[in-house]
């Protein structure tokens, strides 16, 4: 077995570590990867923009700014910090938290599009948990900032990833279904899909007890300082 | 029919104008940078599927030379002042967010009409792209709405788009540059060599051991690859079905889905998953390209461990 190819993902992860730009690395470790497997230059080259080609859909959402930034313009965010301070009660913890299961849940019934970092987190969710969090505990620092946009992300992604398998007409099912029936174990899309329930519920708990974790943080770090 | 190379073209004339707004950018330094790269992209979405292979390979080096030696700048097209939003904001009110819905909705309510009524059998759309395709005209159709209610400058959304595109910058191909690692290292046999010696190093004799590995070499490839999709047929055919399965006689749906589940913690910790990981800390404007990441390792380690425990109780009961 040829194992030289493995050192392109050396590559990756030195060019990663060492800060390099990461599209650069990524295109020197696949060009690298391909002729460790033995392959020539041009063929190569030729795999990599077949591709790029065809994976153009990935980068089809971007159609999505103009109208996101022209919402902007006119004020959607504020609106969207404005519309969170009115709603009493509501606290970073508890909205990010509430968007964990409607997340989830939308995703387990196969509406996986319903939110995504430049659909949802950008314009809505991030802009209302920052407001949430400085509505209860006052102006933010600069990291805690960052540490309240990222579990904004973060959430939309936790949604997503533990919600979508339990919809059994997804890629991913689709794939387990197609490997284990290729190895003669034949299973049904439902059969697996409702193995993904478990996991969902341990998600909803970790990382709903971690948004209450990061409100108590916030506030304890406000009380020392009043001390 | 609509086909998918309608999105692209549209994609591809949306590029095609951001190249030429940035060309005639003077307020950024390198706009000649930006508008050969949004150039170079718009060119690869109108014409792509006509180019040769090798044509498209020297595309994606061109791309990646701009953008890898520091050519692409940030611009910085006139708004609206935080004073001006504000005002906005309280005279628009809440209709603000009927757009940015739209979009999502038309996508989502729009598959589900067109999958569950008989206008399903027409055949509008190419078959298993109506949701990108109807993501496309929901974008239309929220562009349109806005247009006939905020009487924007026409060049507006095209600016606006343009300021964020250019914060993402390079950060949003790379996901599809991943996606072509992911092919050559398909092509170059990695994933063979990883389940070989995944293989090579299993314990004899121990069910949670080999639960421990499965997982764990789900978790890990997914970090490698970025995508669970590709560590899934390794693993499973390397230990899930020959040792899990048939050795042990363990439970095979619960090993399939909860594997594959394990693997989905490993994408929460890599930055090779870059639409879910690096592109949102870009959207964000976060100083650190890991700042999402750093956010989710403390909902990705507990929740492999569970994915272990789960697959070790309820696998074989």
């Amino acid at each position: 077995m040829n194992y030289w190819p493995l050192l392109g993902i050396a590559l990756v992860v030195v060019g990663f570590a060492l800060r390099f730009n990461p599209l650069l690395v990524v295109a020197v470790a696949a060009v690298a990867t391909g002729l460790l497997g033995g392959m020539h230059l041009v063929p190569v080259i030729e795999a990599l923009g077949k591709a790029f080609n065809d994976n153009r859909y990935i980068s089809v959402t971007w159609i999505i700014l103009p109208v996101i930034g022209l919402l902007e313009r006119y004020g959607l965010q504020e609106r969207a910090r404005t519309l969170i301070g009115g709603v009493a009660g509501a606290t970073m913890a508890r909205m990010l938290a509430l968007y964990l299961v409607f997340r989830q849940l939308t995703a387990a019934i196969g509406l996986k599009d319903i939110g995504g970092p430049a659909q949802t987190v950008r314009p809505l969710v991030a802009p209302m948990a920052e407001a949430a969090a400085i509505k209860r505990h006052g102006a933010l620092s600069e990291d805690e900032r960052e540490q309240v946009l990222g579990m904004a992300a973060a959430t939309d992604n936790v949604g997503l990833f533990f919600g979508e398998d339990i919809f059994f007409a997804i890629a991913s099912i689709l794939l387990i279904q197609g490997i284990l029936a290729s190895d003669g174990v034949e299973l049904t899309p439902l059969q697996l899909s409702v193995w993904a329930i478990p996991t969902a519920i341990c998600a909803t708990i970790i990382h709903g007890a971690r948004l209450f974790l990061l409100e108590r943080k916030l506030g304890r770090q406000r009380a020392g300082e009043g001390a | 029919m609509i086909t998918l190379e309608w999105l692209y073209w549209l994609t591809g004339l949306v590029f095609a104008v951001w190249a030429v707004m940035s060309a005639r950018d003077r307020g950024n330094g390198k706009r000649w940078g930006n508008a050969a790269f949004w150039g170079l992209l718009s060119a690869s979405f109108l014409f792509g599927s006509q180019l040769s292979d090798l044509a498209n390979g020297v595309l994606v080096l061109a791309l990646v030379g701009i953008a890898g030696f520091g050519g692409l700048g940030r611009s910085d097209p006139p708004t609206t002042t935080p004073q001006q939003r504000e005002e906005l904001a309280a005279r628009f009110g809440n209709r603000l967010f009927i757009p940015a819905l739209a979009i999502p909705l038309t996508a989502v309510v729009g598959t589900l009409l067109y999958n569950y009524s008989p206008v399903g059998g027409w055949g509008l759309f190419e078959p298993k792209r109506e949701t990108l395709i109807l993501f496309g005209v929901g974008v239309l159709l929220a562009l349109a709405l806005c247009h006939a209610w905020l009487r924007p400058p026409l060049s507006a959304p095209m600016q606006e788009g343009r300021r964020l595109m250019d914060s993402i910058g390079w950060a949003a191909v790379l996901p599809q540059m991943l996606a072509a690692l992911g092919a050559l290292f398909a092509a170059a046999g990695v994933g063979k060599v990883i389940g070989s010696l995944a293989g090579d190093i299993m314990p004899q004799g121990s069910v949670f051991l080999a639960v421990l590995l499965y997982c764990g070499g789900m978790a890990l490839f997914t970090i490698i690859m970025g995508n669970a999709f590709a560590a899934f047929p390794v693993m499973a055919t390397a230990i899930g079905i020959p040792v899990l399965i048939h050795q042990y006689g363990g439970d095979a749906p619960v090993i399939g889905a909860v594997g594959m589940l394990a693997g989905f913690c490993g994408t929460l910790l890599t930055p090779m998953a870059a639409n879910f990981n690096i592109v949102p800390a870009a959207l964000l404007e976060l100083k650190s390209q890991n700042g999402v990441i750093r956010m989710q390792a403390g909902t990705a380690i507990p929740l492999f461990a569970c994915n272990v425990a789960i697959i070790y109780f309820l696998a074989f009961r």
